[in-house]
């Protein structure tokens, strides 16, 4: 329910005054016309006030519900009933009888048309002044909406852009570099130009579709980096079929899914660890299958891994604005997330 | 002699230490680990001086396995990236190093090390420890159980009470002691899950079956498991205000 005029205070007052202005003008006519001055004053009075109040209710009743479409008509038939209330209010309490006692009778009936316009006027302004209110405050508010969804959807890109680039990663293996400049300086270079040709990968901006092939090569260079930084400790099996390499996938989708599976995979063991990636294509759906042991005992994993594959998720969702893409499970200790790519 | 105990769990990162402090004849490397378990082992075993950690590690994080420790050595924390370890490390005058780290910046780390007083020194790593902690916002405790490491998840965990210098952390599978103070669970815990609702207990909220009004001005909780704790005047609000009512 959007707020009513009547709780602004600026808005009030306005209401209040111009109610008392109409109230005096009303007196001076009568008086005037020759009405004596305590009945002219009493008429006003009451009249005014319940103008007011019916004014008042409509005002509020729009606040619950505000016509779409005919809106106009809408108007013009609650001013014409509020109007005619309006009349038999007036017919039936006080200022009738007032003139009733004093034999101007005559007087006040003859008014009761100027009555009834004005009051159909007075109330069909006020219904109009509301509903300009409403509208006013609801395009406020979506306005705010809009913004807010705005922001959101920057703030998710800024973020995606952050995962691109795993800073741990990176400043590991440039330490990883600089161990083996002493002992190995032959492999250090090899791993300078494999994380060269990675980041490169890595800072393709579009989402146009990359194929298989380039992304599991793309894999196999940060694969690469991993089994120095891990030594021994990290194994990899990658099972990909020589007819579906030429099939389409989104670039680095594949590489934080992996990433993900080799941090839960190895802090979450003690011992060597083995990823195993398996592609195959099901039509008309090219799957990929990242699998990684975890612990049970220990399985903070299970809600652990969430962070890492919202953004897959994300992103799955962005570009095939579908929410079933990528699955997991565990099997006993393994843990499996799949991913499944539409083909075109 | 400087007994050292070298902790990560990238073996080229271990070798660039080992490398580096061969120019100190002074230090004497007594073990070389790749997991907190393993660390912690050597730790009771040769009481060093000095300790080159890293955070990240398998199964247990560099943080918690200090946390287990009882006679702090001095820590030189090597860490590759860790917004929140670094913020802790910097307000609490700790030292560490930013991987990669070069030959000058690692004398310094030396250097500090020879000069400092180790109790003062001891002072500011629990400090530190205890800010990173409270940051991690973490879904795991782990506890020392003779002479294995238990890693309890925080979602098996009913509530915790003051032992005199433990903690004791009441589980569905039972109860574990650990050397620590109950604030420095109040703070390292998340705020919505656990209250401190007495000065000698710690409650998860979704344990909570019933709260009970209990002598004048008192409530006992009741939790799941029938266990009845004391909530002290100052826990009440404090638990009400995360049930919401």
């Amino acid at each position: 329910m959007a707020t009513s005029p009547l709780t602004n205070k600026k808005f009030i007052w306005a209401f209040f005054a111009s109610f008392s202005i109409w109230a005096s003008l009303q007196c001076y006519g009568l008086v005037a016309l020759g009405i004596p001055q305590n009945i002219a004053l009493k008429d006003s009075l009451v009249t005014q006030l319940e103008l007011a109040l019916l004014c008042w209710l409509i005002s509020n009743n729009l606040s619950f519900y505000q016509p779409k479409g005919s809106k106009y008509i809408y108007v013009i038939i609650w001013a014409m009933v509020l109007a005619s209330a309006f009349i038999a209010l007036q017919k039936f309490t006080f200022p009738h009888f007032a003139y009733a006692d004093n034999g101007l009778e005559n007087f006040y009936l003859k008014s009761l048309p100027i009555r009834f316009i004005f009051a159909f006027l007075l109330i069909g302004c006020m219904a109009t002044i509301s509903i300009l209110w409403y509208n006013q405050q609801e395009q406020q508010e979506l306005e705010q909406r809009k913004n807010e969804a705005e922001r959101l959807t920057k703030e998710a890109e800024l973020s995606s852009l952050r995962e691109k680039l795993q800073p741990h990663f990176l400043f590991n293996s440039l330490n990883s570099i600089s161990a083996l400049t002493i002992s190995k300086p032959e492999q250090a270079r090899k791993m300078v130009h494999q994380l060269s040709d990675f980041l490169r990968g890595t800072l393709r901006k579009d989402d146009t579709l990359s194929t298989l092939e380039d992304e599991l090569a793309h894999l196999h260079l940060y694969l690469e980096i991993e089994k120095v930084r891990f030594g021994n400790r990290l194994l990899t099996e990658i099972n990909a079929d020589q007819s579906i390499l030429q099939k389409q996938i989104p670039p680095m989708l594949l590489q934080p899914l992996v990433e993900n599976a080799i941090k839960f995979g190895l802090y979450d063991t003690l011992e060597q660890v083995t990823i195993q990636i398996n592609a195959k294509f099901e039509h008309p759906y090219l799957i990929v299958e990242v699998m990684n042991p975890f612990d049970k005992e220990t399985s903070h994993s299970n809600k652990g891994t969430g962070f890492g594959l919202a953004s897959i998720q994300r992103r799955l969702h962005l570009l095939y604005s579908r929410t079933d893409l990528l699955s997991t499970q565990s099997k006993q200790n393994q843990f499996i997330s799949t991913i499944k790519i539409p083909q075109t | 002699m400087i007994k050292t105990i070298i902790i990560d769990d990238e073996p080229l990162a271990r070798s660039i230490i080992i490398d580096y402090l061969q120019k100190y004849p002074d230090f004497e490397i007594v073990a070389e680990c790749g997991n907190g378990f393993e660390g912690l082992k050597a730790i009771m075993q040769h009481q060093p001086n000095l300790v080159f950690l890293d955070i990240q590690m398998p199964k247990i994080t560099g943080f918690e396995m200090l946390e287990l420790v009882d006679e702090m050595p001095a820590i030189i924390f090597t860490t590759a990236f860790d917004e929140f370890a670094l913020k802790a490390f910097e307000t609490n005058a700790v030292d560490y190093l930013l991987k990669p780290f070069d030959q000058e910046r690692f004398q310094k780390a030396i250097d500090k090390f020879s000069s400092a007083n180790p109790k003062q020194t001891q002072k500011q790593t629990a400090a530190a420890l205890e800010s990173a902690q409270s940051h991690a916002l973490n879904e795991r405790v782990v506890v020392k159980t003779g002479n294995k490491i238990k890693v309890i998840s925080i979602y098996d965990i009913t509530h915790f009470s003051a032992e005199d210098d433990y903690v004791n952390i009441h589980t569905l599978e039972g109860a574990f002691l650990k050397s620590q103070t109950l604030s420095f669970f109040e703070k390292t815990l998340n705020h919505q899950l656990f209250v401190r609702v007495h000065r000698s207990y710690i409650v998860k909220v979704d344990q909570i079956t019933k709260i009970e009004p209990y002598e004048k001005d008192g409530h006992l909780v009741i939790l799941r498991t029938g266990e009845k704790i004391p909530v002290s005047k100052t826990g009440y609000p404090k638990l009400k205000a995360v049930l919401g009512i």
